[in-house]
C-alpha cells in the first residue's frame, strides 16, 4: 500500500515487511522484543516531514482517544 | 445530533490470523477509495501492541452536498488500535479529521474469538455519527447520507478484508470469492462488449461511409 510520501514508499515496504513477519511470529506468541525499529525510525521521519510538506494537521493527528474518556460510548 | 449504529461481521479465520491479516488488508478490491496507509506510531506497553496509522481516502460526495465541503473531498482517517494477544481482542477505533465542521464520523471494532466456534473470529462493530446543526435541513439530509454511507462501506469494507484473509490462508477459496466472483462477471461482460464491439465496428463503418 501506497504512503503518503512517495519518498517513503520504500521505507515503508521494508518497514511492513519486518513488521508483519515480527507480528505473526513473534508478537503473537508473547515475544514483546521489537527488531523492526530502526527500520520504523527512517521510516518514520520520512512520514513526519512527508506529513509536514503537505500541510497536513499532525496535531490532530497525534491525538489519542481509544482507551481516553474521549471515546465514545454506545447510548445507554 | 449523534446517530449510533452496531453490527457484527464474522470471519471464518481464526484470530491470530485476522490480527495478522488487519495490517495487511489494503489494498483489496472493495479499498479503491484508500489511497494511503501510514504507520504514525506504534510501541508496545505491558505486552499490548499500541498503533496508531494514517489513511487518505477520497470521498464521493453526492451533488447537493457539494456546496458544504467542494468537489475535492479527501479525507484523512485515523485508526487507533490496541493488539492484547493474551485476552485474543483487538480493538480499533478510527475517526476522520477534515471535514469534522460538517460531519464525524468515529468508529470502534472490536475482534475477538467467536464464542460458538474458536476457529472464527468475530467482529463488532460500533459507529457514532455526528453532524453539525446545518442551515436549509441540510443536517437530515447529511446525517441519513452519512448513516447509509456508514452502512454499506461497513458492509464493503469486511468483505475486503475477508478478501485479504482468503488470499493469505485460503488460497484453494479464492476463486469462488464474492469478490472474485464479481471480477469475472465484469470480466465477462468486457469481454463481451469488445466482441459486440468488435463486430459492430465494421458495420458502424460501412453505414457512415455508404
Amino acid at each position: 500500500m501506497n504512503s503518503v510520501g512517495e519518498e517513503c514508499q520504500e521505507l515503508k515496504r521494508r518497514y511492513d515487511e519486518c513488521f508483519n513477519k515480527w507480528f505473526a511470529e513473534k508478537f503473537l506468541k508473547g515475544q514483546t522484543d521489537d527488531p523492526c525499529q530502526p527500520l520504523f525510525r527512517v521510516y518514520q521521519k520520512c512520514v513526519k516531514n512527508a506529513i509536514k510538506a503537505k500541510n497536513l494537521d499532525l496535531e490532530q493527528m497525534e491525538v489519542q482517544v481509544l482507551g481516553t474518556p474521549n471515546e465514545k460510548h454506545p447510548p445507554s | 445530533m449523534v446517530k449510533y449504529y452496531t453490527t457484527t461481521s464474522l470471519f471464518k479465520y481464526t484470530w491470530d490470523q485476522v490480527a495478522t491479516g488487519l495490517w495487511q488488508r489494503y489494498p483489496n478490491p472493495n479499498s479503491k477509495h484508500v489511497l494511503t496507509e501510514d504507520v504514525l506510531a506504534r510501541y508496545t506497553e505491558n505486552n499490548k501492541l499500541i498503533c496508531r496509522r494514517l489513511l487518505t481516502k477520497t470521498n464521493k460526495i453526492p451533488k447537493w452536498g457539494e456546496v458544504l465541503v467542494g468537489r475535492d473531498s479527501h479525507v484523512l482517517i485515523i485508526e487507533e488500535s490496541i493488539v492484547d494477544p493474551v485476552e485474543k481482542t483487538l480493538t480499533t477505533y478510527t475517526r476522520n479529521i477534515g471535514l469534522q465542521r460538517i460531519m464525524a464520523v468515529e468508529e470502534k471494532c472490536i475482534y475477538k474469538v467467536n464464542p460458538q466456534n474458536s476457529l472464527w473470529t468475530v467482529c463488532e462493530r460500533s459507529a457514532w455519527i455526528t453532524t453539525r446543526r446545518l442551515p436549509f435541513g441540510f443536517s437530515s439530509a447529511v446525517e441519513s447520507f452519512g448513516l447509509n454511507r456508514f452502512k454499506s462501506n461497513a458492509l464493503k469494507a469486511a468483505l475486503g478484508f475477508d478478501y485479504i484473509l482468503t488470499s493469505l490462508y485460503g488460497q484453494d477459496k479464492l476463486k469462488d470469492h464474492p469478490l472474485s466472483m464479481s471480477d469475472k462477471i465484469k470480466d465477462t461482460a468486457r469481454k463481451a462488449a469488445d466482441i459486440a464491439k468488435s463486430k459492430a465496428g465494421p458495420m458502424m463503418t460501412r453505414a457512415s461511409t455508404s
